[in-house]
């Protein structure tokens, strides 16, 4: 029924994904028609492959992942934008136009969005011929000169912070309009952390990339580990042992834990009770050092590998994450106990930055700061591979839309994520951790999709004629969730704004690449 | 109230035992007086600049102040503007678009100033390197007088680079 008949090619994978080519009044209907259908943007991005310019769009529908590719002609790379269907489309456009050229048409904001001083507006670097060298001047002291929207009036004033903040956060600037300490407009400045992630993945071999992927944004290395993974079994043809896939849920989790508890102690110690981040900092800082014991990092970098995962589980291992379950449960709840009946820590929680569910909708609020207005998607419930076919995972969701409600969400998903830790560690298959990946196929295209701790996280990955990589473009839903924090922001005051962002805590290295 | 105070004395105290300096993470000779760094030795302040880092460096920059490792319990502590630090920690490699603000952070900083780069990016400009968008490590934009490696380096790691730049240098 969907996008007037239009032929689609399964991509073979974990995840259910099809996709197609089409022409721009395709592009256009069948957005417009999954749109109404319910689907949301995944993911939108430009690529040059044999010297053809095309966009892609990923859009999410309630049976899987739909790609469509659109070629853009060489003399003038247009494509007709999507942002009217899909708000967060906009600076995934800009995007796209500064990294490779190419047009969305239609749009009433064109600013520079990547794009700041390192390279002229003229060039593309994604683009084959864009010279490797030669880019030393343009950097030197120049200050971009960004055309921010000014908000006039009486009283009305700016605020610019940033790009370096006052604590120990990443880059960006945000520039807030205000009448006292009341917040008319927030408008951010990202990009700051762009480094060439993109460009750095062509030419890479498939197995070298993972490194790079687990270092796109790295509080979230078994998300990206993963989703790369997948992408190049996807690529590749290949299925993992069972075993892999257990085991990388079991690493996912424990991400998912180990953020949580992060963000909860930072949103406790932004409203005032340091107690909190003392708690939950030692929590989290034992389930780092249980990592380190079990898997050689920390933070999970390099554990996933395509093919399987580099370590198993054993015994001992075994026993200390269930014990470490244990206590994490009984402490958390006891912690939550304390967060929901403090009165102080209430009051400057709830009615905090609201999104409501029907703005959430309309701007494609996407994973935990979604599921807390109201939009119940988290990818291991509604499009599970396997192991959480098999594990029946509950959505944690909450109307509310408040700093309160994300951080219910947490800690809702904090207990799912135990549940399902111990059900792995019970019912893990036996058997092999990796597969070989053969000989890398020429000019193949995977696709790999994994509901990180933030949201879901997506890797579109083509291979060249000698099997390398030709373009890996990894998307975090921060995308998605930074435009809608300028709205969550807005009529709160000033001082409240470390807190409704802390409670977002979006990827700058992820969003800006 | 009641369930934080039982939840306090329960927990006690968790603070565990600093590194010692380590000389080997110099990469320049010392450029301070040995009676300026005992001075930074009561009480450091430090401004941690992140130009273009994956955030997991970040991550463990947070940690050092986590119970266990209690940095604040050392007299360092992180401060909000590069105008009250001592110290700058610059995190990962530098992107161009944080070239400039990685160099005003740096005029800003009052002398005597130390700078501590981590990570193998902050080291070396790790597997990023230098592109038309990346300048790599850190040294290239501003001096740098201890470099702590890892990917990311552990909090104890950094905490041992923090000791070694304001420990003078041992001679001979």
């Amino acid at each position: 029924m969907e996008a007037n008949n239009l032929q689609f090619v399964p991509v073979p994978g974990a995840m259910p994904v099809r996709g197609t080519d089409v022409n721009a009044i395709e592009w256009l209907t069948a957005c417009r028609q999954m749109r109404d259908d319910g689907a949301r943007l995944v993911a939108l991005w430009g690529s040059e492959r044999q010297a053809t310019l095309a966009v892609h769009a990923a859009l999410a529908a309630r049976d899987g992942l739909v790609i469509l590719r659109l070629p853009l002609s060489k003399e003038q790379p247009d494509f007709p934008g999507i942002e009217e269907m899909f708000p967060a489309a906009n600076r995934m456009q800009r995007a796209a136009f500064d990294l490779l050229g190419i047009q969305a048409q239609g749009s009433d904001d064109c600013r520079r969005w990547l794009r700041h001083a390192a390279w002229d507006a003229a060039t593309f670097p994604l683009r084959a011929q864009f010279p490797e060298r030669g880019h030393d001047v343009a950097a030197r002291d120049t200050v971009d000169d960004y055309p921010f929207v000014r908000v006039e009036g009486d009283g009305v004033h700016e605020i610019p912070v940033g790009p370096v903040h006052a604590g120990t956060i990443e880059p960006g600037h945000f520039r807030f309009s205000v009448i006292g300490e009341r917040v008319l407009r927030l408008e951010e400045r990202l990009g700051y952390k762009h480094k060439g992630v993109e460009k750095c993945f062509t030419g890479m071999t498939l197995i070298d990339g993972a490194r790079l992927a687990a270092r796109v944004s790295g509080d979230s290395a078994a998300a990206y580990g993963w989703a790369y993974a997948m992408a190049v079994e996807s690529a590749c043809r290949i299925g993992v042992p069972r075993r892999a896939a257990w085991l990388r849920a079991l690493l996912l989790e424990r991400e998912r834990i180990a953020n949580h508890l992060g963000d909860l102690g930072f949103i406790g110690n932004d409203a005032g009770l340091s107690f909190g981040l003392a708690q939950f900092s030692m929590l989290k800082e034992d389930l780092l050092r249980t990592n380190a014991a079990l898997f050689g990092h920390r933070y999970l970098m390099d554990v996933i590998v395509p093919g399987g995962t580099v370590c198993d589980i054993e015994h001992n291992g075994r026993e200390r994450i269930f014990a470490e379950a244990d206590h994490l449960e009984k402490t958390v709840s006891l912690l939550r106990k304390v967060y929901d009946e403090h009165a102080g820590l209430q009051d400057r929680l709830t009615a905090c930055g609201v999104v409501s569910p029907a703005l959430a909708a309309r701007l494609g609020l996407s994973g935990l700061a979604g599921r807390a207005s109201g939009q119940a998607f988290d990818l291991r419930v509604q499009l599970p591979c396997e192991p959480y076919d098999r594990l029946d995972v509950r959505l944690a969701t909450c109307q509310a839309g408040d700093v309160a409600a994300r951080v219910a969400v947490r800690f809702d998903e904090i207990s799912e994520s135990l549940r399902i830790i111990r059900l792995a560690l019970e019912s893990m298959p036996l058997g092999e951790i990796t597969t070989s990946l053969d000989a890398p196929p020429e000019s193949a295209f995977g696709i790999g999709w994994v509901e990180g701790w933030r949201g879901d996280v997506l890797v579109a990955l083509e291979t060249d004629m000698s099997g390398r990589i030709a373009r890996c473009h990894p998307h975090d839903p921060s995308w998605q969730n930074w435009p809608v924090l300028e709205h969550a922001v807005m009529d709160n005051i000033v001082p409240d704004f470390p807190l409704i962002n802390k409670s977002f805590n979006l990827s700058y290295a992820g969003h800006d690449l | 109230m009641l369930h934080i105070l039982k939840r306090i004395a329960l927990t006690g105290i968790k603070t565990e035992p600093p590194p010692l300096p380590d000389d080997e993470l110099r990469v320049s000779a010392q450029r301070l007086k040995a009676e300026v760094l005992g001075y930074f030795g009561g009480a450091m302040t430090i401004r941690h600049v992140d130009p273009g880092s994956c955030n997991g460096c970040e991550l463990e920059i947070n940690a050092l102040n986590n119970p266990y490792y209690n940095l604040e319990g050392l007299g360092i502590k992180f401060v909000a503007s590069p105008r009250h630090a001592d110290m700058l920690l610059v995190s990962g490699p530098v992107s161009r678009h944080m070239e400039v603000a990685l160099r005003r952070t740096y005029d800003a900083t009052p002398e005597p100033k130390l700078v501590v780069a981590i990570g193998d990016c902050g080291c070396t400009g790790g597997i990023f390197g230098e592109n038309y968008a990346c300048r790599g490590r850190v040294s290239n934009i501003i001096p740098v007088d201890v470099a702590v490696p890892g990917c990311p380096p552990t909090p104890l790691a950094i905490m041992q680079g923090i000791l070694s730049a304001i420990t003078a240098q041992k001679t001979g």
